[in-house]
């Protein structure tokens, strides 16, 4: 720990999320600052795997397997890489004598067909391009879109301007747009947050914002828990930081249409 | 990184792979190390289908996000591991996920790879923690298992801070040395 005694015990905590307040924010302080403790945290994080690695259970149902592939199918970035191979090496020494053969027998039809060459793979790479951007997209507009989405108005209980929110929300999809207008502003260091109520449980944190000049604000996609079933959706008033709970009173809140 | 008994690719070469948005590499890595996720978060929550949630959340925060894991600084498998229980921990108290998996950086001393060796490491941890003080075990396990913070152990169990505290570290401590020596 090189002198920094004082930290061990907290940097332990630290390390298990367990310390919390003013404890913590010393703590983070310290490491903004000190690399030996950051080294120290790394190791205490590595302590910690040894425990998680003792967990033993049985293997997770295989429907999880392509339920998590499905997801990740609709997350494509770009289209798979192909791997090397034996057979692609194959075909690289098939192209390369190919070329070598062009270039000995007539320069020009080669300097043609690698503009041809050049053309397809910038097709290619635009159709590509223009497949992601078509898939993102659709991910964007699904919860828009889908009949089962959810469609949930929240509107004030106070007089004109109405504030208005709309949150659009696929269950299965953990997809969430949220549109919102003529929000008031908000004092400094102030922000809304959007909370998802569950079935059963406890509300959930779906995301913070702060409406633009005109009251109009809105969310795609923040990050949500897995398939929860949302009974309302409701807006607190949080310090910008956020809050793991809402505090009252509820600014705004509303069920499913 | 060692090479993965399980499969004819390596761990980075995967990761790698995810970053260039191969699906294939994602599939591969969910045979390998799906297991381990959902142990943990089983362990975390009780709850099979609590933990097939986060089991899928885990996996799709790689895929997103495959950059984060350093793999100069330890195995994938740890690394996992300790995303894992900081996520289902997040879920059992209902709470934001506190740390971003690209903060979770972790340095892990012994060779992890392939199942047999996790086995052998989880045969050593229950060791280690059978020989325990039962009061620093279930300081440690509470903090580890239920996310329960020092000040919560301190007014559940009625010792104070700091000896809650220094059995923590104690604790893990005596993991390290274990694997150490």
């Amino acid at each position: 720990m090189n002198g920094h005694e004082q930290y061990a015990d907290d940097l332990a905590l630290y390390a298990l999320d367990a310390l919390r307040g003013e404890a913590r924010a010393r703590v983070d302080e310290h490491l903004s600052t000190c690399a030996a403790c950051r080294l120290e945290l790394e190791q205490l994080r590595g302590d910690t795997a040894l425990l998680a690695l003792a967990a033993a259970g049985p293997r997770p149902p295989q429907r999880g397997r392509q339920r998590l592939l499905d997801a990740v199918a609709r997350e494509a970035r770009v289209p798979a890489v192909v791997r090397t191979s034996a057979r692609s090496l194959w075909w690289g020494w098939l192209l390369g004598a190919a070329g070598m053969a062009l270039i000995a027998c007539v320069v020009l039809v080669l300097r043609e067909n690698l503009a041809l060459r050049q053309s397809v793979i910038s097709a290619r790479s635009e159709a590509s391009k223009n497949a992601r951007e078509l898939e993102e997209l659709r991910r964007i507009a699904a919860p828009i879109i889908d009949p089962e989405a959810q469609r949930v108005t929240l509107v004030s209980s106070k007089a004109v301007p109405q504030p208005q929110g709309k949150a659009f929300y696929l269950r299965n999809r953990s997809s969430l747009v949220f549109l919102a207008n003529n929000m008031p502003a908000l004092p400094p260091h102030k922000a809304y947050e959007l909370w998802l109520i569950p079935v059963s449980g406890a509300p959930m944190p779906a995301g913070m914002f702060k409406p633009d000049a005109q009251g109009s604000a809105s969310m795609v996609h923040p990050v949500l828990p897995a398939a929860v079933e949302a009974k309302a959706f409701a807006i607190t008033m949080e310090d910008e930081t956020g809050a793991a709970t809402p505090t009252m009173p509820i600014f705004m809140m509303g069920a499913g249409e | 990184m060692s090479p993965q008994p399980q499969g004819t690719s390596t761990d980075l070469a995967l990761v790698t792979g995810l970053k260039a948005g191969d699906q294939g590499a994602m599939a591969e890595l969910y045979d390998r190390y799906s297991s381990v996720v959902y142990a943990v978060a089983l362990r975390v929550l009780g709850d099979t289908g609590a933990a097939e949630d986060v089991l899928q959340e885990v996996f799709l925060q790689l895929w997103r996000k495959p950059a984060a894991f350093d793999a100069a600084r330890g195995s994938l498998r740890s690394w996992l591991a300790v995303i894992t229980r900081n996520r289902a921990i997040d879920s059992l108290r209902k709470r934001r996920p506190e740390t971003d998996i690209e903060d979770v950086v972790l340095s892990v001393a012994p060779d992890l790879a392939g199942d047999a060796e996790r086995a052998r490491v989880a045969e050593r941890v229950r060791g280690v923690m059978g020989t325990m003080a039962p009061a620093q075990r279930s300081a440690l396990e509470m903090a580890y298992w239920e996310g329960m913070s020092h000040s919560e152990i301190a007014d559940k169990t009625g010792e104070p801070l700091g000896t809650v505290k220094t059995r923590i570290r104690g604790g893990l401590m005596a993991l390290r040395k274990a694997f150490q020596g």
